[in-house]
């Protein structure tokens, strides 16, 4: 066992981990942020994405011990204090960009990353980005349409509600 | 005008908020003080005999609570199977048992052999490596039609073969099919496989199993899109819980498509250790877990004939297919290829003579049971080939021939046993040129061409039957349940409102669109109304959701209850205004006496039902609370026609996917935005099959596929944006809604849309000899079509 600690969502959190324990069963199990969560054990859909240090990592991927000392964001973090939500999971919300919600941490995550670096992605660029994150509800049409339209770009000609 | 409220309006989902800010409340996220862990050691041989299992050093491992093996399970009930199929003989299916832990045998890759519980699940994985098993491999079943040969190896031994049943529907017609067949002016033969696909919802599947001592009560949290049919085949079949003792809770469930309808061997496994350890027991399936014990879905291997007359009508359509069960039967499985399968034969088109044949055959492979659209995809896909492939034999435009041959005047009784209510087969197709642009295509078509592309163009229609089902209907089909469902309508005494409802939502956005119909009905605001569903000790009774049925089903049963809500709401509101009851108007959430400006409010209703001072006693109980069950007299109908256009790179084989145009008749449409997103998520999964998805398991009977590195899911960039249109509206007759259900259509009506696209491609490229590629349309698979 070692201790770790982190910024989580700007608050500083220290545990005890075992050397193999993931950054995402850290964030799950000991500190109870159940938001991000975990779709598959070959690192391919996305649904476990935060940003480590303002990049968007896999937390799968990657041990507890390695983020120690690091800036950890969830999706826990994302809405205002008073629980508005920001414009990226407003506009998920707007253009129906989810349907389970599983893998929908994980899409807001990446996407923020995305418009962070590219703030006004062609649909292209969108799809590409979104090449690590898999949702199997929503065949991506809305999902695509609401990351443009968090980036302040006109959606109203893609086709239907 | 779009409306902003209550029926028809595309209401934003308020799940979201809890989803998006990461407070969902999936089952993975619930953990119990106390808890263990367990883990499944599985088999990885697709067959063998287990001759020993030495537990004795994974015992004493650190962390162990306890192991299980089949004989911890001797003497317990088998997983059962809900449905029984009588074959063309008359005889009942072949109907193995189903242990919760392999007894004797281990009969595919997957079968889980021991159960290691732990303090925590590293702990109970180092275990199971310590477990010591001997197995003596025996040779593995996997091709169907080898497996149904004399001498096979048998999967089960105690059964005769391999044949599950051999089904024939409608054997009475057999003769006049086998004569129409042989006297057409035309016949159009296509052998295809549709192909073995997973589920893979991204939430894998969770089982929490907790027991009370001081009640003798159960648990189960599950991963499930029926909590009470998991009680009910758990209680009475395999554990032997009285209902009243057995509580089981689906929360937020992240998705389903159909593998979540079956009660599994570890929903069992957790609900009977947790008592036995006296703890409550997690297990949390990983993806490569969930490959090899999610049931799978399709499967088929069909030879289909389309017989036609001088003129180009369809005479009669002759199918045969094996169908395969994969281990063991699952809940539903044998209902999927038989009565969701042959009942659809006839598709949108009048052939008057139908005859199916299915051999459902055992192997050793997971079991196969209902995937999103559970054998209506199947017979889609075979007719809308066969029809394509014939108007291409006959030199006759595709579209023309389906709409010579559509069906126009409703109600219409098929061959095949059902009768479709209402539909307008021609409306949704001209909807479909108009959205999908058709007459541009040619010229797209030369733009492709243009930067050396081939272009193909796919059209198809489907017809599907959803809203399963009327009871003593399915009673007759073999359904060991009935297909009701139920809702209680719970009105506060300030008027707010909960609806218990037995449907469950796992994507569907129900906690949004049931409120939108009461708010509907009762003229308040929908924030007034929530839905609880998926916890059998909150809800009166359900049959859960799969099929497209929970708007149709459960929500007729929801109206229903309101319907009882106002009558008595008006009853209190005629004392309260001292009018007659006939009198009483109900609208914009105001009780009124016609024709007078007296009125009270609905708030003022439902305080005095609760608060009963000045209140009609002596004909009226207190409160207001009324329950209904639902049970439909027919199925619904939705119908649609889909247009696929693709680009195929003719160096690569590569397939892309250019236009995607949908028209459907839902009927009436409670949020079109919910049903627009639904259409989008089936065409997404039904490209994936079209193009991508395969599951698949090498002669020796292990699965190549188990993970997402093998098995390829559609990511963003292979989908386009798509056109989808619902304005088509014929509502269903027979339920009050007049709804008829959206969730499967996509899946249902796209693959055979990609592949006529792909044929068509290829076809004007020049390679006339290319009449049929299997799914999924691989760049390997199109470039040795083209190449071969
Ligand atoms: S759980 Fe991390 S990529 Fe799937
Ligand atoms: S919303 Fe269900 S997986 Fe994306």
């Amino acid at each position: 066992m070692a201790k770790v600690s982190m910024t989580v969502n700007g608050k500083t959190v220290s545990g005890e981990v075992e050397g193999r324990t993931l950054l995402v069963d850290f964030l799950r199990s000991d500190l109870r942020l159940t938001g991000t969560h975990v779709g598959c054990d070959t690192s391919q859909c996305g649904a476990c994405t935060v940003h480590v240090d303002g990049i968007a990592v896999k937390s799968c991927t990657m041990l507890a011990a390695e983020a120690d000392g690091a800036h950890v964001a969830t999706i826990e973090g994302q809405a205002a204090a008073d629980g508005t939500l920001n414009a990226l999971q407003q506009a998920f919300q707007d253009h129906h960009g989810l349907q389970c919600g599983f893998c929908t941490p994980g899409m807001v995550m990446a996407a923020a990353d995305l418009l962070k670096n590219n703030p006004k992605p062609s649909e292209a660029e969108v799809r590409h980005h979104l090449e690590g994150n898999i949702c199997r509800c929503t065949g991506y049409h809305n999902i695509v349409k609401a990351i443009m339209a968090a980036s302040g770009q006109d959606v109203s000609q893609i086709a239907a509600e | 005008m779009p409306k902003d409220s209550g029926i028809g309006a595309s209401s934003k989902r308020r799940e979201d908020v809890r989803f998006l800010t990461g407070n969902g409340n999936y089952t993975d996220d619930i953990n119990i003080y106390g808890q263990t862990h367990v883990y499944f050691l599985r088999s990885d041989v697709a067959h063998g005999r287990i001759k020993n299992i030495d537990t004795s050093a994974a015992e004493a491992m650190p962390g162990v609570v306890r192991i299980f093996t089949g004989a911890d399970f001797e003497g317990i009930g088998s997983i059962p199977c809900g449905w029984q199929i009588t074959d063309r003989h008359g005889q009942p299916m072949q109907e193995p048992a189903h242990p919760v832990l392999a007894i004797g045998k281990v009969r595919h890759v997957g079968d889980p052999i021991a159960a290691v519980v732990a303090e925590s699940l590293a702990e109970a994985r180092d275990a199971a490596e310590a477990l010591n098993v001997d197995i003596e491999e025996l040779p593995a079943v996997v091709d169907m039609k080898a497996a149904v040969k004399d001498g096979a190896t048998k999967v089960h031994d105690d059964l005769t073969s391999n044949l599950c049943y051999d089904w024939g529907f409608v054997e009475d017609n057999k003769g006049a099919v086998d004569e129409a067949i042989k006297s057409a002016a035309h016949v159009t033969t296509l052998e295809l496989v549709n192909n073995r696909l997973v589920a893979n919802p991204m939430e894998p599947r969770v089982a929490v199993g907790d027991y009370n001592r001081s009640n003798d009560e159960h648990t189960l949290y599950t991963t499930s899109q029926n909590p009470h049919v998991i009680r009910l085949l758990m209680g009475a079949f395999v554990l032997g819980i009285p209902e009243h003792k057995l509580r089981v809770v689906a929360p937020d469930v992240g998705g389903g498509f159909g593998t979540k309808i079956f009660h599994y061997a570890e929903e069992a496994f957790c609900t009977f250790a947790a008592k036995a350890v006296n703890r409550p027991v997690k297990w949390t399936a990983s993806r490569s877990e969930a490959f090899m014990s999610d049931a799978h879905g399709r499967d088929h291997v069909t030879k289909i004939e389309l017989a036609l007359d001088a003129d180009n009508n369809f005479t009669a359509v002759r199918t045969e297919t094996y169908a395969n069960m994969g281990a063991y039967l699952s809940t539903f499985a044998p209902s999927v290829p038989t009565w969701l399968h042959g009942t659809l034969m006839a598709g949108n088109y009048k052939t008057p003579l139908v005859y199916v044949n299915v051999k459902a055959v055992f192997t050793n492979t997971v079991p196969v049971d209902a995937y999103r659209g559970a054998g209506r995809p199947e017979a889609t896909y075979q007719l809308e080939r066969v029809i394509d492939k014939a108007a291409r034999e006959l030199g006759v435009d595709p579209i023309k021939l389906r709409r010579q041959n559509f069906i126009t005047e409703f109600p219409y009784a098929t061959p095949v046993a059902v009768e479709y209510d209402t539909g307008d087969y021609p409306a949704t197709m001209d909807k479909l040129e108009e959205i999908a642009d058709l007459s541009g295509f040619e010229a797209r078509r030369k733009a492709s061409e243009a930067k050396g592309k081939l272009r193909g163009l796919g059209v198809n229609c489907y017809i599907e039957a959803c809203g399963i089902a009327p009871s003593n209907l399915v009673g007759q089909l073999g359904a060991r349940a009935g297909l009701y469902d139920a809702a209680t309508v719970r009105v506060n005494a300030t008027g707010s409102i909960s609806v218990m409802v037995g449907a469950h939502s796992h994507g569907q956005g129900h906690e949004t669109a049931f409120p939108q119909v009461v708010a509907e009905m009762l003229g308040i605001d929908e924030s007034m109304i929530d839905i609880v569903h998926g916890d059998s000790s909150k809800i009166p009774f359900g049959m859960g959701t799969y099929g497209s049925r929970s708007i149709a089903v459960c929500g007729s049963a929801m109206v229903r209850a309101t319907e009882k809500i106002i009558n008595k709401a008006k009853k209190i509101a005629s004392h309260l205004l001292e009018a007659s009851e006939a009198d009483i108007e109900l609208k914009n959430g105001q009780f009124t006496v016609a024709g007078t400006d007296k009125s009270v409010a609905w708030g003022d209703v439902t305080l005095a039902a609760y608060v009963p001072h000045n209140y009609p006693l002596e004909d009226i109980e207190p409160g207001l609370e009324e329950t209904a069950f639902y049970d439909p007299s027919n199925f619904t109908y939705p119908s649609g026609a889909y247009a696929c256009e693709v680009e195929v790179d003719p160096d690569t084989g590569k397939v892309t996917i250019e236009r995607f145009s949908a028209a459907d008749d839902f009927g009436n449409v409670i949020n079109p935005m919910i049903v627009t997103g639904q259409v989008h998520g089936g065409i997404g999964q039904g490209i994936g099959q079209a193009l991508l998805e395969n599951c698949s398991y090498d002669e020796n009977g292990q699965l190549l596929s188990a993970s997402y590195m093998d098995y390829a899911m559609p990511r963003a960039s292979d989908v386009p944006f798509f056109t989808v249109d619902h304005s088509c509206q014929t509502p269903c007759t027979h339920n009050p809604l007049g709804v008829k259900g959206c969730g499967e259509a996509g899946a249902i009506g796209s693959p055979p849309a990609v592949v006529n696209a792909v044929v068509d491609a290829l076809q004007s490229g020049g390679h006339k000899n290319v009449t049929h590629i299997d799914m999924p349309c691989s760049p390997s698979r199109v470039w040795a079509a083209m190449n071969g």
